[in-house]
């Protein structure tokens, strides 16, 4: 097994059933992600990255190796192109932990990314995008619990 | 918050880095954190290249052993690094999302006013031009 080529962390504060329904039922991801993932989530489904704009375009797909519900996934991670192509799969690995803090509940993710193998294009992509996606999950989730929040003013970032 | 996190009452005798581990508000520890170029010296070594052992970063660094493995605790204790467990190789990792909030928080809501005062300029400039 090779080493991670990513790994990210960050803390929510909600709890891990709330942080792992944000981070994979369309009416979550498609406010901050702007796709929906469609899957049922269980060990040996597939899945897929949806964009939700309408268009239906499908950017990522894969198969789910490993689910232990509110805890733990491990999706593989490919364009639809590429799904028969081994050198051009990678690995996803998503685990949840109660994040024992004052003010809780918190939840740790720990988000680890491996084997791109000669997909350097894909790592780059991933490597820019992972950050923004956590952070925005973090934003969607914490949003009732913020005191100073800013209100989106609308238009761009709303929709 | 003024809370105190509870895994203060296992630290090592080292003053320093119990109070960074102590601070509870993470974004005061990604500040502190960064606030010393050793730390820094230590991020762009992982940007360079990611998931290092503790071995890896000491060869490449004029810091010794135990500099590196402490200002990796506050690092990691300030989620700027992440650790993870390969077999029995422990790795960091570079973790930016922290650094991402801060963007979010000043550079992008600047960026929102920005776009704001453009769309007045727009405004402005087309009611100008309606009227004449």
């Amino acid at each position: 097994m090779t080493k991670p080529d990513f790994a990210y962390a960050i803390y929510i504060r909600a709890t891990r059933e709330e942080v792992w329904n944000g981070f994979l039922e369309p009416e979550f991801t498609r406010q901050y992600w702007f796709h929906d993932n469609v899957s049922d989530w269980k060990a040996g489904s597939k899945w897929e990255h949806r964009r939700s704009d309408g268009s239906e375009t499908v950017d990522i797909v894969g198969k789910v190796l490993e689910s232990e519900l509110h805890k733990r996934l491990v999706i593989t991670w490919s364009r639809p192109a590429d799904i028969d192509n081994p050198a051009r799969i990678s690995r996803v690995t998503v685990q949840l932990a109660d994040q024992d803090w004052p003010g809780g509940p918190w939840t740790e993710v720990i988000l680890e990314h491996t084997d791109f193998q000669d997909d350097t294009e894909m790592r780059e992509s991933v490597s820019g995008g992972w950050p923004m996606v956590l952070s925005g999950l973090k934003t969607l989730l914490e949003a009732g619990f913020r005191e100073n929040m800013v209100q989106p003013e609308g238009g761009c970032e709303s929709s | 918050m003024g809370n105190v996190a509870p895994s203060c009452t296992h630290l090592t005798c080292n003053r320093l880095l119990a109070y960074y581990v102590c601070m509870f508000d993470p974004v005061d520890r990604v500040f502190k954190a960064l606030a010393d170029p050793g730390r820094r010296r230590l991020l762009d070594a992982l940007r360079d290249e990611n998931g290092q052992t503790l071995n890896q970063m000491c060869a490449h660094l004029d810091m010794s052993r135990q500099a590196v493995a402490q200002h990796l605790g506050v690092l990691e204790s300030a989620s700027l690094v992440v650790v993870v467990w390969h077999g029995r190789e422990k790795l960091h990792y570079i973790n930016p999302v922290p650094l991402f909030e801060v963007f979010e928080r000043w550079i992008r809501s600047f960026e929102r006013s920005r776009l704001a005062a453009l769309q007045d300029l727009k405004l402005n400039l087309e009611e100008r031009h309606d009227k004449t």
